[in-house]
């Protein structure tokens, strides 16, 4: 018997070790640094968001480890980003570090190369049994978040350097909102995959995500999307820095979940069944999603439904993208009702989380595409 | 009967609260919210009966499609749910606090060896001392039992029992979240025209003559109506749009619009707008106090919420050259008109009636191709519209437009957009003329060549000579002399030269290209179709060139240069004459001069549910995080000489459950082996 498991265990704060430390540290110093330059353009909401910040990505770090290089590595190589621009949009594609490397185009770009790569080691893994190939898809798709993230930060700084008036978080249309989407899905995943310790949920999970992919490449070159818009007045509201992340937190988290329901419809089938894991697991981890997407999908609807009051003068209108919403809330409403108290589990739940892809699909791209309304600032 | 009645009431309530039911009214309530999605609501009826036709237009407004989420079905459904959710609460609620403060201490031995999650240790000596320790360090609270017979004791423990909470916040924050939205809603007003004590007006009359029944007192529960102010203009009322009609609400107060700011970015997308606006008392006239009302910051006053929602054209005063197209004269005559105005113009002896319903200053379109009609039907002047993605690199801005409808004495209306700057298109210059007959169509482009001075003038000459029967003879005979020279050419084939030319503008001047065609049609063999068309076009084009020579000459203006630039021109103006027989009004409107009046549209709530609402929706987000986030688990321990029986349950079986139990199983088989 290990002595850890007769002792009582050590608290929280002694099992942290001196890079955690170190981490917080890190986020503190960046949290002043931030308000040495900007306070004074800060109000209230923006510096106690700020702190907040850094609490919640201290204890986000502190309890998944590869989170405090990932933060660590987006920070310095956005900083260094930025520094290469001198104050010039058009060295975007002139510096070299810029134009080949972290230019907001050019790092997305990248992500998008590293998930298909990413993509494609899962599938090798799987097909072949090697964890090494498992363990490269791990790390691509880690690689992939880093460039999107930096890709993201250094978007928003050109935003500013195209006008300060235009200047402005990029999330605030279709294509902006893929790449979080992507991030989003990608660190769920990551987040489950070493919950369980299993990285054969990757082949089925990383495909979603390639497929987002596929579309904002097609969107940037069919349709020039990426070019940053200003943003039109009702959109100028801090409601829209956290309606949207927490929506995709949401659509990730739901598109996770039918991801891993298609792997257990083909394991109970016998399909592949020794190469994924135990029926049993991808069950717990469709569950987990669906709970955690509706959670936040509630939140996301709770703080648009706030806005709305705010900029379109009532909290509820029927909009189309507000109906659909209800309609994926409703979806997986009924959904956890089935599972939790009458217990039922299997592949018809299976099947409900792949039709609830759709559903949601739909609430995020059907709308956009084929229902005009309030929410029309994502249009095709 | 009374049994009777008892057990139906009865089942009516294990329906009322059966899971069942609850699911199949989320997937009914889904179903029914997509109807609203699919067909766009709350359209003006008229747009219905074009889509649909009468009768299905009949079908669905009986049906209540057009505005189904205030449809009495729609509500009944919702009521359904919130009956559902309430007797659920009700039925469960009772246990689920038994639940929550029980420790269940009373367990027998035997029922704990029957639970799914068990084990046994066989011990030496007591551990009560550490397994309540592990029990504390794990979070666990319990309860000590000593056995009836004294043989042991039960320790009773559980952690998360607030998971319980969760189920009663959730399902009572949606009949909370239901409850506040019914305040808000306008049931009530629905229920007072149910009994005909209140009826919506559907005619277009002045909002002062609108009659008490269709009016709403300044105390009414909750409202949310709209209202255009125009700049120095007030309102003390809002409109509510119902069906096909609309009421009026009284406001306690009145609106002052002082100005209107528009600010945009340099691509042309709004930026800002902004109202500086005054509240006054509506006794005294007073101004009680001035703001800047801005889109996401809306103004509270008097527990009304005021919002900056839109903008419009609030009466621009405009001026205009009016160009009779039919006539031969080639001089304009002065239009005057004022925006959301109608004013009386005489043309070929006919009285038309001139509607002005817009103005806008700016207009963003894709320079170097005609507007297309999505872009013309987005109005960016709605904080409820968005910016659609894609590429804006052609974007400019091209100036004002105007637009009006011209109806004629039959009360037949052609509606018309027109541009006040040319526009470059394709490498020549034009001014643009939009025309439609229905609202909902796009928009058909006529375009009128500028001469080389960049001024309409030119066309508009060359346009009276050749629509002007009485010179075709002379065109003819000109175009004859110059197109045969040479002085021994026959007499006859100059002249049957100039007779096929003055018939082809005859032809030309009654009914544009159509006319030639059908006459091509009619009198000229299959065979030959190709070959006279295209000579009857080399005459109309050249013999076009030496009426714009003659054109000119009788203006006084410098004889235009045989080169390819009046070339483009002719073959520009004969279209473009050729389209004046569809255009379908005698008149194009060129704007000179506006003097803008903005006006800005405000919207008006009065929503005291959405405190409640809010205060649900806290509720709701707690109660999920606790129900999901929260596992309640329970574990006894049967302490005996010798031995110790271990049991765990959840009211969720999940594998961080299982994990658990093997991890207390591990360790409690640890402490209980020293």
């Amino acid at each position: 018997m290990e002595l850890t498991q007769t002792a009582p265990q050590e608290s929280f704060f002694k099992r942290l070790s001196w890079f955690d430390w170190l981490f917080a540290a890190f986020l503190i110093g960046g949290a002043g640094y931030a308000l040495s330059l900007y306070s004074s353009y800060m109000n209230v909401y923006d510096k106690s968001i700020l702190l907040a910040a850094v609490g919640v990505f201290s204890i986000l770090g502190w309890n998944w480890k590869p989170i405090r290089p990932l933060m660590i590595g987006v920070a310095v190589l956005s900083m260094f980003a930025i520094s290469n621009y001198h104050g010039d949009l058009a060295r975007g594609n002139q510096a070299f570090f810029l134009k080949y490397l972290f230019a907001s185009q050019s790092a997305i770009m990248w992500m998008s190369a590293l998930f298909i790569m990413a993509t494609l080691s899962y599938w090798l893994s799987l097909a072949t049994r090697s964890e090494f190939a498992a363990k490269v898809g791990s790390g691509l798709t880690w690689a992939a978040i880093l460039m999107g993230l930096i890709g993201l930060m250094v978007r928003w700084y050109e935003s500013y350097l195209i006008s300060p008036d235009v200047g402005h978080i990029p999330i605030s249309n279709l294509y902006e909102v893929f790449i979080l989407f992507s991030i989003i899905t990608s660190l769920l995943y990551l987040h489950y995959e070493r919950l369980y310790n299993n990285r054969q949920m990757g082949a089925f999970v990383l495909p979603v995500i390639s497929a987002a992919v596929g579309f904002l490449l097609w969107y940037a070159f069919d349709r020039q999307a990426q070019e940053i818009q200003p943003l039109v007045p009702a959109l100028q509201s801090y409601w829209m820095k956290i309606h949207v992340p927490a929506n995709f937190i949401g659509y990730g988290s739901f598109s996770l979940a039918a991801m891993v329901g298609i792997a257990y419809l083909l394991a109970s089938k016998g399909i592949l069944a020794s190469r994924l894991p135990k029926l049993e697991v991808l069950d717990d981890v469709m569950y987990k999603s669906i709970a955690v997407g509706f959670g936040f999908f509630t939140i996301a609807t709770i703080l648009g439904s706030l806005w709305a009051a705010e900029a379109w003068g009532g909290y509820w209108s029927w909009d189309p993208k507000e109906t659909w919403a209800l309609i994926v809330w409703l979806n997986y409403a009924a959904w956890l009702h089935i599972r939790l108290v009458k217990g039922l589990r299997g592949p018809m739940l299976a099947w409900w989380a792949v039709v609830g892809l759709f559903v949601t699909l739909f609430a995020f791209l059907g709308v956009n595409m084929f229902l005009s309304g309030l929410h029309s600032y994502g249009t095709l | 009967m009374s049994k009777s009645s008892a057990t139906f009431s009865k089942s009516v309530y294990e329906l009322m609260s059966s899971m069942r039911f609850a699911i199949s009214l989320l997937t009914v309530l889904a179903i029914a919210s997509i109807i609203g999605t699919v067909l766009k609501q709350n359209e003006p009826y008229l747009n219905y009966v074009l889509q649909f036709g009468q009768y299905w237009f009949t079908v669905f407004k009986w049906l209540g499609l057009y505005d189904v989420y205030r449809t009495t079905w729609f509500v009944t459904i919702l009521a359904f749910l919130v009956a559902s959710t309430s007797t659920c609460i009700y039925r469960n609620m009772p246990s689920m606090l038994r639940e929550m403060r029980s420790y269940r201490e009373l367990a027998s031995e035997n029922s704990l060896r029957h639970f799914q999650h068990h084990a046994e240790f066989t011990t030496h000596g007591t551990h009560l001392e550490a397994l309540i320790q592990y029990l504390t360090e794990q979070g666990y609270r319990y309860k000590q039992r000593a056995l009836d017979n004294g043989a042991g004791t039960l320790l009773a423990a559980k952690v998360g029992s607030v998971n319980r909470l969760g189920y009663i916040f959730t399902h009572s924050a949606i009949v909370i979240i239901c409850l506040g939205a019914l305040i808000d809603s306008n049931i009530p007003l629905k229920i007072e025209q149910t009994f005909g004590l209140k009826r919506i007006e559907t005619r277009d009359i002045p909002e002062s003559q609108v009659p008490a029944i269709s009016r709403l007192a300044p105390n009414s529960l909750s409202f949310r109506g709209n209202v255009t102010i125009p700049e120095g203009a007030s309102a003390d009322v809002v409109f509510l749009n119902i069906g096909d009609g609309y009421m009026v609400q009284d406001l306690p107060f009145t609106i002052a619009l002082k100005k209107f700011h528009i600010e945009h970015y340099s691509t042309g997308q709004p930026k800002m707008f902004a109202s500086d606006i005054a509240i006054l008392d509506n006794a005294t006239g007073k101004q009680i106090l001035e703001h800047t009302l801005t889109v996401n910051h809306p103004l509270i006053y008097d527990g009304v919420a005021i919002f900056q929602a839109s903008f419009g054209d609030g009466g621009t005063k405009l001026k205009m050259n009016g160009w009779n197209l039919f006539s031969a004269s080639s001089k304009p005559f002065d239009v005057n008109g004022v925006v959301n105005s109608k004013t009386k113009i005489t043309a070929d002896n006919q009285q038309y009636t001139l509607e002005f319903t817009d103005f806008r200053p700016f207009n963003i379109e894709n320079t170097g191709q005609l507007p297309s009609a999505e872009q013309r039907n987005k109005d960016a002047r709605s904080v409820m519209v968005g910016n659609a993605v894609g590429d804006k690199s052609n974007l400019h801005n091209v100036g004002p437009s105007f637009q009006y409808k011209v109806r004629d004495a039959q009360g037949q209306a052609h509606e018309y957009s027109n541009y006040m700057l040319p526009l470059l298109v394709d490498k020549r210059w034009y001014m643009l003329s939009g025309v439609r007959n229905n609202p909902g169509d796009p928009l058909h482009y006529i375009r009128f060549p500028l001469d080389q001075d960049r001024r309409l003038d030119g066309f508009m000459r060359l346009r009276g000579m050749l629509l002007d029967p009485s010179t075709h003879a002379e065109i003819a005979r000109r175009f004859a002399a110059s197109a045969i020279q040479g002085g021994n050419v026959p007499v006859d084939v100059r002249t049957k030269l100039a007779d096929s030319t003055t018939k082809v503008l005859d032809l030309f001047g009654k009914g544009g290209y159509q006319a030639l065609s059908d006459f091509i049609e009619k009198h000229i063999p299959a065979a030959e179709r190709d070959r006279a068309a295209q000579t009857y076009l080399k005459i109309l084009e050249l013999s076009s060139f030496e009426a714009y020579i003659m054109a000119e000459q009788k203006a006084g203006a410098p004889a235009p240069k045989a080169d390819e630039d009046t070339g483009w021109f002719i073959r520009d103006s004969l279209n473009s004459i050729s389209d004046i027989f569809f255009y379908g009004a005698p008149v194009y409107l060129q704007l000179a001069e506006y003097d803008q009046v903005n006006a800005s549209g405000l919207q008006l709530t009065r929503s005291p549910g959405e405190n409640i609402v809010f205060g649900g929706s806290g509720l709701l987000v707690l109660g999920i995080f606790a129900m999901f986030f929260i596992r309640e688990r329970r574990l006894w321990l049967l302490v005996k000489p010798g031995q110790v029986l271990f049991a765990m349950s959840s009211n969720r079986k999940t594998l961080d459950f299982e994990n658990e139990f093997e991890r207390h199983k591990q360790r409690i088989s640890a402490i209980v082996k020293d």
